[in-house]
């Protein structure tokens, strides 16, 4: 598989996912993922479900470099990210946008200043360090904020916000990276059920927007069909399945999470 | 329930034999020592007539030569503001480098064993060494709380960077930001409030602590208040230790003040 292939005719070819026979082990000889292959690319979201400690976040954080893989390649938008270091690989995250599960924002700091740590990875410290961000960062992050609707919080603390309100402030901030590409990592799993909805919601609409391929980590498989348009399962670090969510039956989730009494 | 129903589960506390062990042995050790080094009441009683005239001696305390004294204040104070100037802007890089959840082993080592060097000796043993290196005089002072500073901020704020949350630096890291970036905006936020309630804390231990350099000839006040203690003139020692405690008193109320501009 090569990475030309993988782009050939798709709508938007530079902004894409490619991960190629990717394995990562913590222990030598114990596989938490064993030769994971995928691609997402133009404007699709894709979900990752699979059980707790099946290796979903350390997938997803492979994807940019926050755990280095053991073997394999990852592309993003067709440039391999797996060998950078330093400099190089600080350049090449900028693109990848990223969401928490526990939003992992700075209590302390105010809701615009966390939006705008999307754009650290442009501005010099010593600028970020006396608050001189470009003019347009500052606009971008004011509109992004409106349409949101936290408008009115932009100065408040973000400790002061409610779990719904800080997601969005996480999702705002990945989004002022103007990402190729965007990972959640199990997004709504600190969330109520109605707010998980929202904030699925909002993933998804924004990745539209901004033609953003969109890669999830969630372990309600519920949420997972309404929002995706594919579903890949993993199970003991192996895809089981990868396809779209209307053909993923019962049997397919029995293998994915084993048992079956949970399913009636 | 009755007795015969009740069932025997056994006592509910245990009983810590060794506990009790170390506290006889405490008592033991203590009663041991106060024989050996002949602490006795009969010394107290005596002890107890001297200080009486040593103090009847301090009353009234004399402020005639009040400029002598003033002058003294003004270098202790001076002193004490340098070293924690220093000390602190010393001891955030130096406890920032210290710190082992943000630093590789090799860098955090030799810096833990730099402010453990900077703890292991009392101010008076670093004023020595520093008045024999620079000469008498402030300047040994100043270099004597400076270590000191670090010694005790450094400790402390690499203490306060090691219980942070790690999960806004992930994020920061993600979204490509340099490392000075994410030690500003994910680091220091979480910190800056303890690392203003140490300085001023620290603040107020140099001043305590210049008053006591000058004793061994690091500058200050100490030097004055150990002439005339020697010199039997406890009616001006009674005035420079009426200063130094509404110095401190001062001290005090300042940094109380300060804290509450930054909570």
């Amino acid at each position: 598989m090569t990475v030309e292939e993988q782009t050939d005719g798709s709508a938007n070819p530079q902004r894409s996912i490619c991960i190629e026979n990717l394995s990562k082990e913590y222990v030598r000889g114990k596989p938490v993922l064993h030769n994971i292959s995928f691609t997402v690319e133009g404007q699709s979201s894709v979900a990752i479900i699979g059980p707790s400690g099946t290796g979903k976040s350390t997938l997803i954080r492979c994807v940019n470099k926050l755990i280095p893989p053991t073997s394999g390649n990852v592309y993003i938008s067709g440039e391999n990210i797996t060998h950078l270091t330093g400099r190089n690989l600080r350049m090449a995250r900028r693109k990848i946008g990223m969401v928490f599960q526990e939003f992992n924002l700075v209590e302390r700091l105010s809701v615009m200043e966390n939006v705008l740590c999307g754009r650290l990875g442009y501005v010099p410290s010593w600028r970020a360090w006396l608050r001189k961000y470009p003019q347009s960062d500052i606009d971008k992050a004011f509109a992004l904020l409106e349409s949101i609707g936290l408008l009115e919080f932009a100065r408040q603390r973000a400790d002061s916000l409610s779990g719904g309100q800080r997601q969005r402030v996480g999702i705002a901030r990945a989004i002022m990276q103007e990402p190729h590409v965007l990972l959640a990592d199990e997004p709504t799993s600190s969330l109520d059920p109605k707010t998980s909805v929202e904030i699925m919601e909002l993933l998804v609409s924004l990745s539209g927007e901004h033609d953003i391929p969109l890669l999830i980590n969630i372990h309600d498989v519920e949420l997972a069909r309404r929002f995706t348009v594919r579903v890949i399962g993993l199970s003991k670090g192996g895809i089981i399945y990868d396809g779209p969510p209307s053909e993923l039956t019962n049997d397919h989730l029995k293998q994915i999470y084993g048992g079956e009494n949970w399913l009636q | 329930m009755t007795a015969d129903t009740a069932k025997n589960f056994g006592p509910a506390f245990r009983t810590n034999w060794w506990a009790r062990a170390g506290w006889l042995a405490a008592v033991l050790y203590a009663a041991y020592a106060a024989n050996y080094l002949d602490v006795s009441w009969v010394r107290f009683l005596q002890g107890l007539g001297n200080g009486a005239a040593f103090l009847a001696e301090m009353v009234p305390p004399n402020f005639s030569r009040w400029q002598l004294l003033a002058a003294n204040l003004i270098e202790t104070v001076q002193i004490a503001i340098i070293a924690s100037a220093f000390g602190i802007l010393f001891s955030l890089p130096v406890g920032l480098l210290a710190a082992r959840n943000l630093m590789p082993s090799w860098i955090t080592w030799p810096f833990r064993a730099f402010i453990a060097l900077c703890r292991s000796f009392h101010p008076v043993i670093f004023a020595i060494l520093f008045v024999k290196a620079v000469g008498f005089g402030p300047l040994a002072g100043i270099l004597t709380l400076i270590f000191a500073s670090i010694g005790f901020i450094g400790k402390l704020f690499t203490e306060a960077i090691e219980e942070i949350s790690l999960k806004p630096l992930e994020a920061l890291r993600a979204a490509g930001a340099p490392f000075m970036s994410v030690i500003i905006y994910a680091v220091l936020p979480q910190v800056l409030n303890r690392f203003i309630g140490f300085s001023s804390y620290q603040l107020d231990a140099n001043l305590r602590n210049s008053t006591m350099v000058g004793i061994v000839g690091a500058g200050g006040i100490g030097g004055t208040l150990f002439a005339a203690f020697q010199r039997f003139d406890y009616d001006f020692l009674a005035a420079i230790l009426i200063s130094i405690i509404a110095l401190v008193m001062l001290s005090e109320f300042i940094s109380t003040r300060i804290k509450r501009v930054f909570q």
